[in-house]
């Protein structure tokens, strides 16, 4: 089964998307939307977190809420797909479930 | 495919109201179906009439309201979370003596099986909160 993990806290305020990354399973999708979308920028102390976890997971930011915070695109870290409301909804029917960690 | 979605929070408090709607507006755009939205919690605070917003803000009550008249959504408040926080239907002021209701068009309070049964009804249930 294959699960979309959605995460909407910063890594710098809550530790929501370390326990989703600690518990989702090889293969599983992570998207990360709201004030998360601070945790796909390469050159913060979460970074080498994120790109270990893109090795396993299928790793996805909300561009809208990179943009609604002033987070350049440039910066996101390879390995995260930078998607919008179109492909959240369609990465939902692509998953078997969604979970969302709030 | 159908979809069920759960508000959790309040409008303009973070974001999970805006997210839930622009997720709701791109699933409607690409043709899916949205079973239910069922607002729980602080979530019922989006089915109040009586907000007034400044004018150049969204107002996202209206703008629930204005989605559901267009694609005949079932917006949906929980009625023990709306009668703590004050929101009421005719009947529901009625019954509590209340001397006026405040939900906004579009919307309707119901129980929790409400949330149940989408999730039952729904190929997926995605939650939006804080």
């Amino acid at each position: 089964m294959s699960l979309l993990h959605t995460v909407n806290k910063s890594p710098f305020e809550r530790n929501s998307l370390e326990s989703c990354l600690r518990l989702a399973e090889d293969g599983h999708a992570v998207l990360l939307i709201e004030d998360a979308a601070v945790a796909a920028l390469d050159g913060t102390a979460h970074t080498e977190t994120i790109k270990n976890a893109t090795g396993r997971l299928s790793m996805y930011v909300l561009g809208p809420d990179l943009d609604a915070r002033g987070l350049s695109r440039d910066r996101v870290i390879d390995g995260i797909e930078i998607v919008d409301y179109d492909r959240f909804v369609t990465l939902t029917c692509e998953h078997d479930s969604v979970q969302s960690w709030l | 495919m159908k979809f069920g979605i759960l508000v959790n929070e309040g409008p303009y408090q973070h974001q999970a109201s805006d997210s839930a709607y622009q997720f709701a507006q791109a699933a409607l755009n690409a043709g899916h179906e949205v079973f239910r939205v069922f607002f729980y919690h602080d979530g019922v605070n989006n089915g109040t009439r009586l907000t007034v917003p400044p004018q150049d803000d969204r107002n996202v009550v209206d703008r629930w309201s204005e989605l559901a008249e267009k694609h005949e959504l079932d917006l949906v408040l929980c009625v023990a979370a709306a009668q703590r926080r004050g929101l009421l239907d005719a009947d529901e002021a009625q019954r509590h003596g209340k001397d006026a209701d405040n939900i906004a068009p579009g919307f309707r309070i119901s129980g929790l099986g409400q949330l149940i049964e989408a999730a039952i009804q729904s190929d997926r249930l995605v939650t939006f909160g804080d």
